[in-house]
């Protein structure tokens, strides 16, 4: 344990921001991939999104994306890199809230333990 | 035109924001849904969704590269995320419920908002402040290194700055966008913390806040992946680019220019708003 006396504010910071590099560039490449999926199926057919339909439930809930992404349909790999993309900082607040314990900032541990139950509260709340 | 045709015209667009969003400081996602709702003729929620997603990709992938510098203050930060993401989250559900006109024409006065901003100068670069009791009871005060050596800071005005970032935060899940414009006034104005450290700061908590509305929109079915996938994909690009060559462009004319752009957009949605054509 005596590392973690060692985890001043910019160590702190310096892996945050790799960690969320990594993330994005994890998401990034799941996006393309499914891109490449999409175009090759659907490159040639009209697209729509002048009216608003909003999207079919298996692109809405976290179920229902990773099913269309096992099943490899190019749509459900993007959207399975969208959610990585939006979990990245989410990421990054659960890894703040174990920094801040690890400098014993009970104040900020409590500050940031908010920010996640909002952040939670958005993805699990709001009926994915 | 087919898919391939707009994926492309759509990555491409979404690039040069990226680019110069990032070459200017002004920030990509601002652009964007005006240049999807007036030029792609793209459904404003659908707009909006695709937007949001890009600003978490630009948020996360610039971070790394502030963080090195140390300027950011991760303490102001993880507080007034308390007060963004609250407000994204409202915002979220406000954009689900007022009609699309009336979003445009929010969209619109806060373009012409964010160009008045960029044209403004910045505030003077030595302040002296004593130390606020608030800021101090929770630990804000930080240093930032600089060519003298390093400076130290003193935070105002706490409770004013965290009501402003609760109107960040619901411009953002409003509009898509990270509003970094709004949380750089509501740092460097209210509660003058020194500018670097301030749009650093703004950043590092753009990505967390728009992902407080994200779980909002992906629920109520705005984001598309087919729609999504080019915006997210060229913004990041742009951007990534456009902070490379940061230090060596002459960027003065380019904000001149880009600011005019956002303007014209800001009028072109009010004027699409007020007559019901988006």
């Amino acid at each position: 344990m005596s590392s973690l006396k060692n985890w001043d504010d910019q160590r702190t910071e310096t892996f945050i921001g790799n960690l969320l590099r990594v993330g994005v560039l994890l998401a990034a490449s799941v996006v393309s991939i499914g891109a490449v999926i999409f175009l090759h199926k659907y490159g040639g057919q009209a697209s729509d999104y002048h009216t608003f339909h909003g999207e079919p439930v298996e692109f809405r809930t976290i179920r229902g994306i990773f099913h269309e992404a096992l099943t490899f349909r190019g749509r459900g790999i993007i959207q399975l890199g969208l959610v990585l993309l939006m979990a990245t900082p989410v990421a990054r607040v659960i890894f703040s809230i174990w920094a801040f314990a690890a400098e014993k900032d009970r104040m900020y541990v409590v500050f940031t333990l908010i920010v996640l139950a909002v952040l939670l509260f958005s993805f699990l709340g709001s009926g994915i | 035109m087919n898919t391939l045709e707009f994926t492309a015209l759509v990555g491409a667009g979404s690039f040069v924001a990226g680019l110069l969003g990032a070459l200017t400081g002004l920030g990509g996602g601002v652009v964007l849904v005006p240049l999807l709702a007036l030029f792609f003729k793209v459904d404003i929620r659908y707009a909006i969704g695709a937007s949001l997603v890009s600003v978490i990709a630009t948020s996360s992938g610039a971070a790394a590269a502030y963080v090195k510098e140390g300027f950011s203050n991760i303490r102001i930060g993880m507080f007034l995320e308390i007060a963004t993401t609250v407000g994204a989250l409202a915002g979220a559900f406000l954009a689900t419920r007022i009609s699309t006109t009336a979003i445009a024409i929010v969209f619109g006065v806060m373009l012409l908002y964010s160009a008045y901003l960029s044209r403004k100068p910045r505030s003077p670069k030595e302040r002296n402040m004593p130390p606020n009791p608030l800021a101090t009871r929770l630990k804000m005060n930080g240093s930032f290194p600089e060519a003298g050596g390093i400076r130290h800071y003193n935070v105002q005005n706490v409770p004013a700055g965290f009501s402003l970032m609760f109107g960040a935060g619901t411009l953002s899940g409003l509009l898509g966008i990270g509003s970094g414009a709004v949380k750089v006034l509501a740092m460097d104005q209210a509660m003058k913390i020194p500018f670097k450290v301030s749009t650093t700061t703004s950043n590092f908590m753009i990505g967390v806040t728009a992902a407080a509305s994200a779980g909002v929109y992906l629920s109520r079915g705005y984001v598309d992946p087919g729609l999504a996938m080019p915006v997210m994909l060229g913004v990041l690009a742009g951007s990534f680019l456009g902070s490379r060559i940061l230090v060596e462009a002459e960027t003065k004319w380019l904000r001149i220019v880009f600011s005019v752009v956002i303007a014209v957009l800001g009028l072109q949605m009010l004027y699409h708003g007020f007559t019901g054509k988006i």
